[in-house]
């Protein structure tokens, strides 16, 4: 590499590490701002010797953290509690607990990118590979054993004649005059080159879109990506509102659906007739479905006795005059309209399952309030095989 | 007084610290003992809060002299004897833990026999938690670390007259076995003492959790008398700001390990939301005790972990003592929020007493007597010790 007449720095070249840090206090003490130490592993003490502050990568650090924290929180929020709100798991739709793991995460992640990034450019410069001392004999020996120390020249006190003294003085083994290296030129980085490649570029791209799409109408394949249908929730031009989902024709109803006509009425006037017989088969569906749905609140034997107890409203027991009383329509229409705390069960049960229910509950209370009258006769149905 | 070629001259606390000493453990003692006339269930609370805390700061304290031979750190020798001193709390376990045994009625329901007999989830914890054997377990755990605490630190006192290099390998041996034997332990001592205070509730996490607070209370204690005693000139001149930075280095990744451990805790039950765990978190977020959750959430994590964030803070001698006399304060008060509103269990509502104001004037008082007879009988460096040069030359 090329050397230009312009001085860089007057370095020095010392032995063992005790005469660089008195070469170092020296150096201080006459009062030189731009000089360095270059030293093969750190030598301890150096840092203090030289007045060096703290490195200020920590607050890189700490504001690109923070930044990571403050941009995800408000991403989360935004996503998960304005933009887009869905219920997860039961928790509320700004659920802190669950969003620090990520914010963590994010903050962590941030940190370390930015300040590797930041040491790497604005701390290394390191698109930049051509300091001075760079390539010189100075720098492959302070790579091995030696230990140098460097004065720039454009130090505010900067004299060659003195300062190679103050290294003769200080014990040198060698001085040595460095000189800013010559401007590289890379003909790839020239102005000229990228603006044609540019041209290239847009030229080629230019025509081959035009010659495909415009004058030979074909249209890149697209893996049937695109199709006529209506995606759920996407826009649609072909109605006039935009929307590509749609409400059901007004008086009809879906396949396999059947319409209840008491939804959101609290006390009916009239209920439906239960359709379903109370057959082995229902009853036994009946049992099933109550404890997965009805068992958690009113207690596998519907006497509101379960393990919520005390943790939720409890319910009533369905083994009361008034309960047993009650039309079959009548609890269907609990279970499909909801009641009290109780929520519409209309989504979970199908309305087939909500009759075999009612039956297994008719089933619950003849058998616990179960009367001597009637042991009487099921001991004379059985002809006296039961005691 | 003793000089060795290494510039340490054995000096005693002054006399007031002594007088001090003496005034606040004869305070708390009465007030403490007349705590137990006037309401013993209520007393035992406080006490057990106060027997935690110095659960911690012993069995924690010897933790960290166990891992400086265990890692084979030399930064913190010329300080090691600091540990040392506060592990002495441990023999003493063995007294102060009677008057527990005595009110265990009073402060775990399922010691009685009535609350157990109808409960199917006591009685399946029958087999570990009843008196016999809980009694048992805890005197076993206490004699345990005792034994360890005279061998390694009279193993260390011996080295300050023969100075020989066997004794510290001999240590290390006995700190590898210190510091399963104490991870097991604490775990042990942490459920046994607070976890079961609420019987049907269980966390898998808690032994690790109270672990993280023991050692954050040791770390705050060493660090506190670490840059009182070096500012008072009782320990080495020289130790430089490096000593400072590892010890605010560590208090700093303590605390970020609790936050850890304390989070990942309550996300989990936060998530299951299961009755039975939840419970737990729920007497800790209503009425008033909420306030106390969050200024735990704010005062043990967020302001040591930011107080503690930058170089200068660490090794700044101001910060670091007011920091680690902060930590001390959450860490009882992180045993305060754990224990008390278990109260709910026996019956009646936690209320805020005097007592529980004296029993930590009492422990203040004789951890101070304990230190000062500490210094009266042993040397505070470990003046023989071989990688005590090493230890004062240590630089980062």
């Amino acid at each position: 590499m090329g050397r230009t007449k312009e001085l860089f720095g007057i370095t020095a070249l010392f032995d063992n590490p005790d005469s660089i840090i008195k070469a170092a206090k020296t150096v201080v003490k006459e009062g030189y701002k731009k000089f360095d130490v270059n030293t093969p592993y750190p030598v301890h003490g150096m840092d203090k010797t030289l007045g060096l502050k703290n490195s200020k990568v920590g607050f890189f650090t700490l504001f690109f953290g923070l930044s990571g924290t403050a941009f995800i929180l408000l991403f989360m929020y935004w996503t998960l509690s304005l933009d887009y709100p869905l219920i997860i798991g039961g928790k509320p739709h700004f659920a802190l607990p669950a969003f620090i793991p990520i914010t963590f995460e994010f903050t962590v992640l941030l940190a370390a990118l930015s300040t590797f990034f930041g040491l790497v450019i604005a701390f290394f410069n390191l698109p930049f590979n051509n300091h001075p001392l760079h390539d010189t004999e100075y720098m492959k020996k302070v790579s091995v054993d030696m230990y140098g120390l460097v004065i720039e020249a454009d130090d505010y006190i900067f004299d060659n004649n003195k300062v190679r003294n103050l290294f003769r003085e200080l014990g040198a083994k060698s001085v040595e005059e460095i000189y800013y290296p010559e401007k590289h030129t890379y003909p790839v980085f020239d102005l000229k080159f990228i603006l044609f490649l540019i041209i290239v570029a847009v030229l080629t791209s230019g025509t081959t879109y035009f010659t495909l799409n415009k004058f030979m109408d074909m249209v890149p394949f697209n893996w049937m990506a695109e199709q006529d249908k209506v995606n759920p929730q996407s826009k649609s031009d072909f109605y006039a509102d935009k929307f590509g989902m749609r409400e059901p024709v007004e008086g009809t109803i879906a396949r396999g659906y059947m319409l209840y006509p008491y939804m959101g009425i609290a006390e009916p006037k009239e209920y439906l007739v239960n359709p379903v017989l109370p057959t082995k088969e229902s009853i036994e569906l009946g049992q099933r479905k109550f404890l997965t749905f009805c068992s958690p609140c009113h207690g596998n034997f519907a006497d509101g006795n379960s393990r919520l107890r005390g943790q939720f409203p409890s319910p009533p027991s369905l083994h009361t005059q008034r309960a047993i009383d009650f039309p079959d329509g009548r609890i269907y229409h609990v279970i499909t309209n909801g009641q009290n705390a109780m929520p519409s069960y209309a989504l979970q049960i199908t309305p087939e399952e909500r009759w075999s229910i009612i039956n297994y509950i008719r089933v619950l209370q003849r058998a616990k309030d179960a009367t001597e009258a009637d042991i009487e006769k099921i001991k004379e149905e059985s002809s006296g095989n039961v005691q | 007084m003793s000089n060795n070629e290494s510039g340490y001259i054995k000096r005693t606390l002054p006399q007031g610290f002594l007088n001090t000493a003496y005034i606040l453990l004869v305070i708390g003692l009465v007030a403490g003992i007349i705590a137990y006339f006037v309401d013993p269930q209520r007393a035992s609370y406080s006490y057990l809060t106060s027997f935690m805390f110095l659960v911690s700061l012993g069995a924690g304290s010897l933790f960290l002299v166990a891992l400086e031979y265990l890692a084979g750190a030399v930064w913190s020798t010329p300080f090691r004897r600091v540990s040392e001193f506060f592990s002495g709390v441990i023999p003493y376990l063995l007294i102060l833990v009677v008057p527990l045994f005595f009110f265990l009625h009073d402060i775990f329901q399922w010691t009685n026999a009535r609350v157990v007999k109808d409960d199917p989830v006591l009685l399946s914890k029958d087999a570990y938690l009843n008196i016999p054997f809980f009694v048992v377990r805890n005197l076993i755990i206490i004699v345990i670390w005792i034994i360890f605490y005279f061998i390694i630190t009279g193993l260390s006192r011996k080295q300050d007259e023969t100075g020989e290099q066997s004794l510290t390998t001999r240590n290390i041996k006995l700190s590898a076995a210190y510091i399963v034997i104490f991870s097991a332990t604490i775990t042990l001592s942490g459920i046994d003492w607070m976890m079961s205070i609420e019987p049907h509730w269980y966390s898998t996490i808690f032994g690790v959790y109270y672990f993280s607070g023991t050692v954050l209370c040791a770390l705050a204690a060493l660090t506190y008398a670490v840059v009182i005693l070096r500012e008072k000139g009782y320990l080495f001149p020289d130790l430089k700001d490096d000593h400072y930075y590892s010890l605010g280095t560590l208090m700093f990744a303590f605390t970020a390990f609790w936050g850890y451990i304390a989070f990942s805790q309550y996300m989990l039950i936060w998530y299951g939301n299961l009755p039975e765990e939840i419970s737990w978190f729920i007497h800790r977020w209503e009425g008033g005790w909420i306030y106390a959750s969050i200024f735990l959430i704010i005062g043990r994590f967020f302001v040591p972990f930011f107080g503690l964030l930058s170089y200068p803070a660490k090794t700044n001698a101001k910060r670091l003592k007011f920091m680690s006399i902060w930590i001390l304060v959450t860490h009882y008060f992180d045993l305060y929020w754990m224990i008390m509103p278990g109260m709910s269990e026996t019956g009646r509502p936690y209320s805020f007493s005097w007592m529980d104001l004296v029993y930590p004037i009492a422990l203040v008082g004789f951890v101070m007597l304990l230190f000062r007879i500490m210094t009266v009988k042993y040397n505070i460096v470990p003046v023989k010790d071989p990688k005590l040069q090493r230890g004062l030359d240590f630089s980062l």
